[in-house]
């Protein structure tokens, strides 16, 4: 049979270790073997990275939600005079900052927000600053390539020296959203106002020249097609060939709640979401780690997603607020026993990070 | 060869396993290869076809003597969350439902109301025949049945021959949770034994009433008691096949008293999934595997086709008791939403009767 053939064929690339091409990342998307393609990326996940699962004790920090690009697929954003705009002074960061240090095992910080119409790169940096003076302890994560970007187009400054700059005020790491799917055709429909897939992949590029790790992610689920995935997918790929300076990956299932789309797109089901995750494992061979972001696949899902080639559950996070404003279901936090608890439950063993993947604590 | 090498063996060649076999293939926790093992097992039973039904529950009453800590759905009577329906309310529910297209089944489990005799429980079933003479009735739990047994001094075969004569057509698979006494004796001292449970159903399927079966697991229990209940429906399924549909339900803590007791806290998705594979993978005399996705809510659910499940129940309209625990599902259901469910998940719909029989 020919699909048998098919499936056959590409489990030997995989067991041997061989790259899939983009025909085989896009058979995979139209074949519907589930656990198949779950054993697969488990043998991967296995080979790459071990029965460990990486999890931080971190606090979100989002500066604010009034922003100029105002996405399609996104519920955070909002103009500035709109219900429920905000925008944080210092004083406020250093208030969640102080809350959410209360606990010990706090390790860092992840910081992303809209981009401010008025505010200057300057601001941005001030908040880096004084997070990392005053809570030198604590990891600082920050920045989508769709907001360095924005700071050197408002500060007509090169993506390198903003970097260099926010390298010196303490940033240790840059956040992998805003990748959405790295094609023009639905940046064009989706986010014609934020940077392009070219800019998004340069701004990565010019991190790790500088050293700087960072992260990637995909936004699946509303107008790309598979094909679409497979490319974004074969376009981070080809960056990390060239760099190496990816950490992790991960999969964002669109959230079409209070956005433009709601009406059009049905949310993802979990059986789309563990395929994309398992192809995800599968075509990435190059990355060590692929994040299972329990926030939007919700805890359920996101544990199951640990046998389907996630070894990475993300964090505590204190206070989610982008993806609830899209009705995320899931807690806005997460306690570190439950994250312990559900990493056991899937005979695994817990290892806290910092945002450089650093282990701190292995939890035996 | 080790336990667990022989456990696989078995599985491949498709030989029964015993309870040590079965054990180590729980701690081997390798949940893909239960997975890819228990679909087997399904698509040699019924290939590629995934049952479905349209149905409506009916609570009778939440008013119970049993208390059993288990639960977050009983009352006593006089307090405000209790209700107890008349048979004028049944008639109303009745004809509703009887609008419905393509019903195939009124599903009514309820509590052990203080009060209410027999004739009460029998009135409501003689009621459903009378306004559905052609839907088919699934009704009590054998924990209701010794109920019945009690208050009307009769024997369980007389109970059951009573019912049959209302219009019952099946019974409904609940109130197993762990046949395990030492279990009981924690999670619902004052429920019927195991080994009574056990005799009811044997007594139903006796008596040509086809049955379902169940299990609670996530609280106290230990996998060793979990496993020895399998082995018991197993060890029953052989002697009189009456047994139509395995169930599993995930303990939910929210609202109990054992949940506040004990500190539990809802096991993960992970043991649910691995749970009814390992639960597929025993009980190879049962033909069909329920994702209740009250239960499990949707998503998981529809992933559990992938684990062994052939049938996610029903389209339910108003569900009572698991909702007071917390199930964050929704209550019902449109034939076309499970549809859709199925057909993505790359089976095949098929929408059965009380029987499995399909509808055509």
């Amino acid at each position: 049979m020919f699909v048998r053939g098919e499936l056959e064929k590409i489990e030997r690339k995989v067991l041997n270790g061989k790259r899939l091409s983009r025909e085989d990342g896009e058979f995979l998307f139209n074949c519907n073997e589930l656990t198949w393609l779950g054993s697969l990326a488990d043998y991967v996940r296995k080979k790459i990275c071990g029965d460990l699962v990486y999890y931080n004790v971190n606090c979100h920090v989002n500066l604010t939600n009034i922003c100029r690009a105002r996405c399609k697929f996104c519920a955070f954003g909002r103009g500035a005079e709109d219900k429920g705009s905000y925008a944080m002074t210092i004083d406020d960061a250093i208030k969640l900052v102080e809350e959410a240090n209360r606990d010990p095992h706090l390790s860092g910080l992840h910081i992303v927000s809209g981009l401010h119409p008025t505010w200057s790169f300057e601001n941005y940096l001030a908040f880096v600053e004084v997070l990392h003076e005053k809570f030198p302890r604590l990891h600082i994560k920050g920045f989508t390539g769709v907001e360095i970007q924005h700071f050197a187009n408002i500060s007509g400054l090169s993506v390198e020296k903003i970097l260099i700059r926010l390298k010196e005020a303490g940033l240790e790491a840059i956040a992998g959203g805003g990748a959405e799917i790295l094609t023009d055709r639905v940046r064009n429909l989706l986010c014609p106002k934020k940077c392009s897939a070219d800019q998004w992949l340069n701004v990565a590029r010019t991190a790790h020249k500088l050293g700087i790790k960072t992260n990637a992610s995909m936004l699946y689920g509303h107008i790309e097609t598979f094909a679409e995935r497979v490319e974004h997918l074969i376009r981070l790929r080809e960056l990390q060939d060239e760099t190496g300076g990816f950490q992790t990956f991960i999969c964002f299932p669109f959230l079409p709640k209070n956005t433009a789309l709601e009406k059009e797109i049905k949310q993802t089901s979990m059986w789309d979401d563990l395929r994309t995750m398992a192809i995800s494992r599968l075509m990435l061979d190059n990355f060590q780690n692929i994040k299972a972001y329990w926030v939007m696949l919700t805890v359920p899902v996101a544990q199951v997603a640990l046998s389907f080639g996630a070894n990475d559950i993300d964090g505590t996070i204190h206070r989610e607020n982008i993806l609830h404003d899209a009705g995320a279901t899931s807690p806005r936090s997460l306690a570190e026993d439950e994250i312990i608890r559900i990493i056991r439950e899937a005979g695994r063993t817990p290892a806290a990070v910092d945002c450089n993947f650093n282990i701190r604590r292995i939890i035996t | 060869m080790n336990v667990l090498e022989l456990a696989k063996e078995k599985i491949s060649s498709g030989e029964r396993l015993n309870f040590d076999e079965i054990l180590a293939l729980y701690e081997d926790n390798d949940l893909l290869y239960l997975a890819e093992s228990a679909r087997r097992v399904k698509e040699s039973k019924t290939g590629k076809k995934i049952f479905y039904t349209v149905n409506r529950h009916i609570n009778l009453t939440n008013v119970c003597k049993a208390n059993c800590p288990l639960c977050a759905y009983q009352c006593r009577s006089g307090s405000n969350r209790a209700f107890t329906l008349e048979l004028d309310d049944v008639e109303k529910i009745l004809r509703d439902a009887s609008r419905i297209k393509n019903l195939s089944e009124i599903h009514i489990v309820s509590s052990l109301h203080p009060e209410k005799n027999f004739s009460y429980y029998l009135d409501a079933v003689k009621l459903v025949k009378k306004f559905l003479p052609h839907v088919g009735i699934n009704a009590f739990t054998p924990v209701e049945i010794v109920n019945f047994a009690q208050i009307s001094g009769k024997n369980f075969s007389e109970v059951l021959s009573e019912l049959i004569k209302a219009g019952v057509t099946s019974l409904a698979g609940g109130g197993a949770e762990i046949l395990s006494e030492r279990v009981r004796e924690i999670i619902c001292p004052k429920k019927c034994s195991a080994a009574e449970w056990l005799e009811v159903m044997r007594t139903a399927h006796k008596l040509g009433l086809r049955t379902n079966a169940s299990m609670m697991y996530g609280h106290i229990e230990t996998i060793e008691e979990r496993i020895e209940h399998l082995l018991k429906l197993r060890d029953l399924q052989d002697e009189t096949k009456g047994f139509q549909a395995m169930m599993l339900f995930p303990f939910h803590p929210e609202n109990t008293e054992l949940g506040k007791k004990f500190n539990l806290r809802r096991v993960g998705s992970w043991e649910d999934l691995k749970m009814l594979a390992l639960s597929r993978l025993v009980l190879d005399n049962f033909a069909h595997f329920k994702a209740f996705w009250i239960m499990l809510t949707l998503p998981i659910a529809q992933l559990a086709l992938s684990f062994g499940a052939d049938d996610l129940d029903g389209t339910i309209g108003e569900e009572k008791i698991i909702h007071a625990a917390g199930a964050k599902s929704s209550s019902g259901i449109t034939r076309e939403a499970l549809e859709k469910i199925i057909s993505e998940a790359g089976f095949q719909p098929v929408e059965r009767d009380s029987f499995y029989r399909e509808v055509l």
